[in-house]
Formats: structure tokens, sequence, C-alpha cells
């Protein structure tokens, strides 16, 4: 099994390795759709621009998702997420790229405190705080 | 000639009182603490086929969502869901059911004030246990609270912050969400004013008469002979000497186009340009108003009004004769 981030081997400062996600319209779309989520603007180009969108854009609950998993991936499986507050941005349009990075900002005990950032081409698409209990 | 606002490009942006933005704030405040309808039942209990859909599209390779004898391993003891797939078991599907009245009378009285537009700011999630496939979830919404009036580079509004609570069938709450939009009036797109016409020595007394209301139309001193746009000499005569009569305000189209291209942000398009015969015999040139270009006809009649375009820019606009 993989193994998980001890507490003992974390620091403040500590910065989480970069993930990049491409933004591919079947991405767009398939997250959506696994959250249940139909809004025309996440699924249906045409709609998206009638009211007011550039393209379909990706949903909140997958942005929660990959803030979740850009958490897990660097503390390991044993990690348990308490929070996580997201501040969005710029969306995620088909064909850009989110550049997550991460820091960490606190530790208390167990309890790490970490600052993601997920930039596309725009600008932010969002800014997130996780407490995570490490193993 | 009066001169009346009805040739204004530029959009005034209704401003309210402080008082009145505050009494309209008590009235939302109103509305904090209340619970927006009944609980609503998760369709399904959490299940793995969901869990697959989502952790696959976004490529969560975490083993403890799907992979049992990693999860058995894990603090967990057993396969778990995504804490961030949270809202997710609730969600209304492809026909979500409306929104329970309390929540629709909060909009309609957004609404009322032209806070139509809608941007969700922020989404914070707080979890009490990690939900397990056989957990029936059901949520309850409660408004937490409502800003007062601000200003953000997406126009003005108020953001209105609800609270999600996600219970399990014992009722122990298993999280909670603070989800926040902000809703507001588009800021306004105004047209930028108009060009300014290049004034001179020559010229300029002729435009600050349309600021007073008045189309004036030069007169040579030495032979009485009207003339547009003004100059320094009489083409007839040749006497610098003039002044000036006020027109009557009537006349007929000489000639007209119709521009389509190229755009400028101060007008709208198309854009009819009418040469425009005063009955006292000189020409001059103006947009209409209140026509469309397929309303202008050489030779019709119009009558000739002053409208302030900005505070700095007066100028004479004909309108088609009944």
């Amino acid at each position: 099994m993989t193994t998980s981030l001890s507490h003992s081997e974390v620091r403040v400062g500590d910065e989480l390795p970069g993930l990049d996600i491409p933004l591919t319209r079947t991405l767009i779309v398939a997250t959506a759709i696994a959250t249940r989520d139909y809004q025309e603007v996440h699924h249906d180009p045409g709609l998206a621009v009638e009211r007011g969108s550039k393209d379909i854009i990706m949903n909140i609950l997958t942005t929660n998702s990959f803030v979740g998993r850009y958490v897990t991936d660097w503390a390991g499986p044993d990690a348990l997420i308490k929070s996580v507050k997201v501040r969005l941005g710029a969306p995620n349009y088909p064909g850009d790229t989110m550049q997550m990075t991460g820091k960490v900002t606190a530790l208390d005990g167990k309890v790490a405190t970490v600052a993601i950032r997920g930039a596309n081409s725009l600008g932010d698409h969002v800014n997130a705080t996780v407490e995570v209990e490490l193993s | 000639m009066a001169i009346t606002r009805e040739g204004m490009t530029v959009s005034q942006v209704q401003q309210e009182p402080d008082a009145d933005k505050k009494a309209f704030h008590e009235q939302l405040l109103g509305f904090v603490g209340v619970q927006t309808g009944p609980a609503r039942l998760a369709p399904d209990e959490v299940n793995i086929p969901m869990i697959r859909h989502l952790v696959e599209s976004v490529g969560d390779k975490n083993p403890i969502y799907l992979d049992d004898a990693a999860a058995k391993a894990s603090r967990h003891g057993e396969i778990v869901a995504p804490p961030t797939m949270l809202q997710a078991w609730v969600m209304g599907g492809i026909t979500p059911p409306p929104h329970p009245e309390s929540y629709e009378q909060m909009n309609r009285l957004l609404f009322s004030k032209g806070f139509t537009s809608v941007v969700a700011t922020n989404c914070e999630q707080v979890y009490d246990r990690y939900v397990k496939p056989g957990d029936r979830l059901s949520m309850t919404t409660t408004i937490d609270s409502i800003s007062e009036e601000k200003t953000t580079g997406l126009g003005t509004g108020h953001f209105v912050t609800t609270r999600q609570d996600y219970w399990d069938a014992d009722g122990n709450r298993v999280g909670s969400m603070l989800f926040r939009i902000i809703r507001f009036r588009p800021a306004a797109k105004s047209k930028p004013p108009r060009p300014l016409p290049a004034t001179t020595h020559d010229n300029s007394w002729w435009f600050d008469a349309l600021k007073e209301g008045k189309l004036l139309i030069q007169r040579c001193k030495g032979c009485g002979e009207l003339r547009n746009p003004p100059h320094p000499m009489c083409a007839s005569c040749r006497s610098m000497e003039w002044d000036s009569i006020e027109a009557k305000g009537t006349g007929s189209i000489h000639s007209y186009v119709v521009t389509h291209y190229p755009v400028v942000p101060s007008f709208e398009y198309p854009l009819p340009i009418l040469l425009v015969d005063l009955d006292e015999g000189v020409r001059m040139v103006m947009n209409p108003i209140d026509a469309a270009p397929d309303d202008l006809q050489i030779g019709c009649k119009v009558t000739i009004e002053v409208n302030k375009c900005d505070p700095e820019l007066s100028l004479p606009f004909a309108r088609l004769a009944k």
C-alpha cells in the first residue's frame, strides 16, 4: 500500500509537488456529470455562450475534488481531510491547463494547514485552504 | 427650441441614497437564519459506482475509495467516499427540484432592485466524518448571512451565504458547507461620449450657442447671405463682417447615408447621417432622432431639435415630420 506522510516529516513552508491538469472538454463534461451537475454551462458550449460564458466551464464540485486529490496525492491515503475552503476566480475553460501548487502554512499537532493555488492562463482559478490530519 | 435630454447616450445609473440601501439590507436580513424548506434526501445511498465515476474522471488514485484491501488497512477500515464529494450525494440531477419558497422570496426581493446576476465566490466544507457506501444522506439549507451592498469588479450587489448541513440516517451531522454567491446588478456598460468637434475661433461660437439650446445660422453683414458651416469670409461678397440669426428649426432631407462600418463605440449602428436643407436655405449635417434607416426618404420634412449629448456637447438632431 502507498505510504502516507507522517506529521513528523512535515515542516511549515514545505511545498507540495506541482500538478498540471490539462483541461480537456472530456474532463470538464465527465466531472460535471460524475458530480450530478447537469447545468448547461458545464457541458453545452452553445448554451454556455448564450448565457454569456466564453465556453463551458468546470463546475465547483470538481474544483473541490481536484483540491482534495491534490492534498492526498501528497499526503497519502491515511491523510484525513478535515476541511476544504475554496475561493473561486477565473473559470477553467477547455483547452487551458490548471497548474496546482501548494504550501504548508501551519502545523498544529498532526493537523497541517495547506494553502493551494490552481492557476490557469487567465489567473487564479482557485485559492484553497485545506486542513488535513496527517498520520 | 428647448434642450431635451432625448439625445443622451450615456446611461445614468440610478443612485440610491444610503438610507434606502440600509432599509433594503434590513429587509434582506429578515431571511437570515431561515431554513429553506424541508431536508432534501439523497436519491441513493453513498455507492461505489458514483465514487468510481468521480475518482476516475478527476484521476484520483487514492486507494481508500475503491480498493477494499487498501481501505481495510487504512484508518477507516473500510471503503469511504472522497470527502469533497459531499455535495454530489444530494444533487438534484438532470431535473433539479425547484428552490423552496422562502429562498425564492429572497431572490425576488433581490431581483426587485436589479440584482439579477449571480456568481459563486466561496465554498467552505467541513467534514465531521468520511461517509461510506450505504450511508443515506440528507441535506438542510439555511440562509447564513447576507452582506450589506458591496461593489466589486462584477458590479454592485449583496453576498448571500447559505449553509448546507449534511446528515446521516441517524440524524448525525457528517459535514457542513458554507456556500457564498454574489447577487449583483451588472456594472453598467455606458457608451463613451461622442467625439468632440474640432472647434476654432471661427466656429466655437456656433457650438457654444448649441449648448444654450440655440441653432444659429451665420449671416453676412455685407450682402445678407446665410452660410453654413461657419467660416470667416462671405463667399459672395468677401465681407468678413457677420452676425447670425436663429434657425426656425424646420427643413427637409437633402440626402443621407447609413453607416455600418467602421463602428465607433459612441454610436448606435446602423448609423444614419443626414444632409438637411434648412428652410432658411442652408444645409447642415446631423443625425436623425427616433428614426430607423428604412423611415428615411430624400425630401422628407424634418423638425430640428437641439439635444444635449453630454455635458460638453449639444448638437442638432432631425426628427421626421409626421
